[in-house]
């Protein structure tokens, strides 16, 4: 680790720089988007497509304790509390606490 | 003022959202920040200044991994930015539904810094509820509480909360990631978004395991491309049928 000062440089530049950059050029865009217009349909997707892919990644790959609970459990976890929550009604308390309860059942009942 | 709530009133209503879900979560991911910060050797003050610099966890995780290697700074600069492009469709997708034709062009780029991924879901559900002349200030007081109190969050538990107890560590981790799903599920009014939904989350593992490091960018352009182009092909049927019709 670097000393003192020069960290907080790092964070200032590598960090909020490298960060901001894109959001500022993101409000550049979309202040020309009309709402409605075919780019923005465009754009949409490509954010979701973008968040659901670091969403799905957190569940296949965690960090972390997760890291070494068995793939099968967090998918059944999330795809079973999906499931549930599609089926009734899709508030979603729903669909975070069943699969929450289904993976603490879980890494409960495999711990050795 | 023509609404009988101005935007003051709007800016409060946001603040309130800091009693939620969603920023609970949040807010336990931060405490786990700052114990990793704590173990990577960051101290405090640096610790706070990423979180209120930075507000975007994976970037943070990330700058300090290469801050742990020793990395060169413009090393630093290039796999940070790398993970944040994703901000830059997310934040240009709230941005028509956001702002005014009269809204001042800086008042959009410094409330863009707040905009993260858990304030973009949030916008993403509340905003069509707010009238539009006031969802720049309810956003604002939304999004620079969360902030404020992860910032605050993160100075107060350094040194305090070191580790929690492995399967509580475990719920908490998955919470970001069934919140998501369930939320961004329950907010989708247009079916593309729905189709980029489903792609988005069968593209990012399998393309992280064919081309890891640039595995989100594509699964995003590519995923949400193939979404775009499903989705207008289904309009335009719908838009022939009804002219048959």
């Amino acid at each position: 680790m670097a000393e003192g000062w020069w960290t907080y440089v790092v964070i200032i530049v590598a960090g909020f720089l490298a960060t901001d950059i894109w959001r500022w050029l993101g409000v550049l865009i979309g202040h020309r988007l009309n709402e409605d217009s075919e780019a923005l349909y465009w754009v949409r997707a490509v954010a979701t497509s973008l968040v659901m892919a670091v969403t799905a990644k957190l569940i296949v790959f965690p960090t972390g304790t997760l890291a070494n609970s068995p793939l099968w459990l967090r998918l059944a976890a999330a795809g079973i509390g999906f499931a549930v929550f599609l089926g009734t009604g899709k508030r979603v308390a729903v669909g975070v606490l069943v699969p929450i309860a289904i993976l603490i059942a879980g890494l409960l009942f495999l711990q050795p | 003022m023509s609404s009988p709530r101005g935007n003051l009133g709007w800016f409060f209503t946001g603040m309130r959202g800091i009693f939620s879900l969603p920023a609970f979560i949040l807010m336990t991911s931060y405490v786990g920040f700052s114990a990793f910060a704590l173990e990577s050797g960051l101290t405090r003050g640096e610790a706070v200044a990423m979180t209120l610099g930075i507000w975007a966890l994976p970037a943070q995780m990330i700058l300090i991994g290469t801050m742990l290697g020793n990395a060169h700074i413009a090393a630093s600069f290039i796999a940070v930015t790398l993970s944040s492009i994703r901000m830059m469709p997310m934040v240009a997708s709230i941005m028509p539904e956001m702002r005014t034709k009269k809204t001042p062009l800086p008042v959009l780029l410094f409330v863009s810094h707040f905009i993260a991924i858990t304030s973009w879901v949030f916008a993403s559900r509340h905003l069509r509820d707010v009238p539009r002349d006031h969802r720049v200030a309810f956003f604002a007081g939304f999004g620079m509480t969360l902030t404020l109190t992860n910032t605050l969050i993160v100075g107060v538990s350094y040194g305090v909360v070191s580790q929690f107890p492995p399967v509580i560590a475990g719920a908490l981790f998955m919470l970001t990631p069934v919140y998501f799903i369930s939320s961004i599920w329950a907010s989708a009014v247009q079916p593309v978004v729905k189709i980029a939904f489903v792609i988005g989350i069968v593209a990012g593992p399998t393309l992280a395991l064919i081309v890891p490091g640039f595995d989100v960018l594509v699964a995003g352009i590519g995923g949400g491309t193939v979404a775009y182009l499903i989705d207008r092909n289904r309009r335009r049927k719908l838009l022939a049928k009804s002219e048959a019709a």
